[in-house]
């Protein structure tokens, strides 16, 4: 104690290690909900039911995983990461071909009906999926869509982010690239092929990181069009494992899921952590 | 801004601009529509024929208690979970900002609850605070607190706000950091040698430098928890005990699906609609204002 004291007087080091306490501790806080699912998901039910439960991880490790993985509540946990999976890369790979090709178009050319379809296509920026969920419903219902992968995907692609975000960047494209393709006699889909798309490499990147994660967190969409457990995305599927009465949640497969259902977005984000700024900074400009 | 080079034709930018403009169309613009021509309609009970009740529905659901006790609930969420990930975040960018190591070390790990979807993070949050197994909720017993969220309003907004702050820490923490890397050290040090302490020169200096990022955080957070945090409260209280945790955005949903009510719910829609204009103009506003200061 004497020593902390005294250490305070030497402003330098006292401050450095303080600050050092206070991250620490603000991380460990920070993480503590996700430390405390893992443990929970390498213990046995047993072990929950009688609280307080242990801090540190038990031995059920393989056997809550592979329970989760291949029989689940309802339905595999591994069918349900699969439905995640393609849903995310559905959204992203969706919203970054359509907006790369409308972003294309309006900064291009000059076409009747450009400034209407500019407008409009600002609009869609203004409305989130969960203001319109009654009519959008109604429409993915009458298309049949209930219960597919297309009615996971297409109604979350609509909107501008993506397009207004490329939009801003072929601006600031030379403009004597396409002047010089224009000599050359190339097609606009040969200029759009061999240069804007390869120039617009780190943005396209930087956009799929953030759109996947987008995708994968999706909630109450899947969870109003996926009646069929089969179709269950993993983030919505988790609240389905609850059971309805009185008894106790599966907790040890339920926290399997939860740490399952975080690991493929926290990659994302961690491994491709510059990109993911990059976009997170981009598309909230 | 435009191009000064572009090229000719008009049917090649038609198709290219098609695939956008057909799905905004059939899954943003006719819905959209749809809620506004709904919202002025009641179905029977029989779901056979609707009823025009022109602005009925709306003059209904502004004088109704419920629905406005839902607006002061939103209102409340939405500046408890602004407050609860802003604070901590500008305190953890202040703390990383000071080291000259490691600050990239506490990022990496600072930024992972971003990546949890908050219906998953409400799952983790009322895995701690479970009346029954919850390990929080059991250590507050042991301290002679009892508590029940389940029961309890004040005590299942509280849980609901943290869940729903909890991952922004991580949002809002990536944006007060680059700011205070912005901040000109020169500022800084000039401060220093007058004699300031650390106290003044954050109050003085740098809080009023980082004022954009704030007020961009502040529409960003707001925006947040009116919309995305539904999965939060569907897991942990969905909406209840007694509408206390049941937000604007909730109410669209439990009066629409739940409910059934369709001319009640596409009402709310279009209500959320104006507010989701107003909070656009002000982020707009805004971003005008960033690019001139």
């Amino acid at each position: 104690m004497a020593r902390e004291i005294h250490g305070m007087v030497e402003k330098r080091g006292a401050g450095l290690w303080l600050t050092h306490v206070f991250m620490i501790l603000g991380v460990l806080v920070i993480f503590f909900p996700i430390w405390l699912a893992f443990v929970a998901s390498t213990v046995t039910q047993a072990d929950i039911i009688r609280p307080p439960m242990p801090v540190w991880p038990g031995d059920q490790f393989w056997t809550n995983y592979k329970n989760a993985l291949f029989s689940g509540v309802n339905v595999p946990v591994g069918t349900m990461l699969m439905n995640s999976l393609i849903m995310a890369i559905g959204i992203a790979f969706g919203k970054i071909v359509i907006s790369l090709l409308s972003a294309f178009a309006i900064v291009y050319f000059k076409f009747p009906g450009r400034s209407v379809f500019f407008w409009l296509i600002f609009l869609t920026l203004m409305l989130p999926v969960e203001v319109r969920i009654v009519p959008t419903f109604e429409v993915v219902a009458s298309f049949g869509m209930l219960n597919s992968y297309s009615g996971l995907i297409f109604p979350l692609i609509a909107s501008a982010t993506a397009t207004f975000l490329f939009r801003q960047f072929f601006l600031t494209i030379p403009d004597e690239l396409a002047e010089a393709a224009r000599v050359d006699g190339a097609r606009p889909m040969r200029f759009f092929w061999d240069i804007v798309v390869p120039m617009s490499r780190t943005n396209i990147a930087a956009l799929f990181v953030i759109l996947f994660i987008y995708g994968w967190n999706q909630y109450l969409w899947p969870l109003l069009i996926t009646t069929d457990p089969e179709m269950n995305t993993i983030v919505m599927g988790i609240k389905q494992m609850f059971p309805s009465g009185d008894d106790f949640a599966h907790w040890p497969t339920i926290m399997a899921t939860s740490i399952l259902a975080m690991i493929p977005p926290v990659i994302v984000v961690v491994g491709m952590q510059r990109l993911f700024i990059r976009g997170l900074v981009d598309s909230e400009k | 801004m435009e191009k000064r080079v572009t090229f000719r034709g008009w049917l090649l930018p038609l198709l290219l601009i098609a695939p956008q403009v057909i799905i905004s169309a059939v899954f943003f613009f006719y819905p959209a529509g749809q809620a506004i021509w709904q919202s002025l309609f009641i179905p029977d009970p029989f779901g056979l024929s609707m009823q025009y009740v022109g602005l009925g529905n709306f003059e209904f659901l502004l004088s109704d208690p419920f629905y406005r006790a839902s607006f002061v609930t939103t209102a409340i969420f939405s500046i408890l979970v602004t407050l609860c990930s802003m604070i901590p975040a500008l305190f953890l960018a202040v703390l990383a900002d000071r080291l000259i190591k490691g600050s990239g070390v506490y990022r990496t790990l600072l930024i992972w609850p971003y990546a949890v979807a908050p219906a998953v993070a409400g799952v983790l949050w009322l895995f701690m605070f479970n009346t029954r197994v919850g390990v929080i909720s059991w250590y507050l017993g042991q301290l002679g607190y009892d508590w029940n969220h389940v029961l309890n309003g004040g005590e299942a907004m509280g849980l609901v706000v943290v869940a729903s702050a909890w991952g922004r820490i991580s949002y809002n923490f990536l944006f007060f950091f680059a700011a205070l890397q912005a901040v000109p050290k020169s500022v800084i040090e000039a401060a220093a040698i007058d004699g300031a302490r650390f106290w003044r020169r954050f109050w003085t200096i740098v809080l009023p430098l980082l004022s954009p990022t704030t007020f961009f955080l502040l529409v960003v957070n707001i925006v947040y928890a009116f919309f995305e945090t539904f999965g939060v409260i569907h897991t942990i209280t969905a909406g209840g005990p007694q509408q206390t945790t049941t937000i604007l955005v909730y109410k669209v949903f439990s009066d629409g699906f739940v409910g059934q009510d369709l001319g009640s719910s596409s009402a709310q829609s279009v209500i959320l609609l104006i507010v989701v204009g107003l909070l656009t103009v002000v982020q707009f506003k805004f971003i005008e204002k960033r690019v001139h200061y």
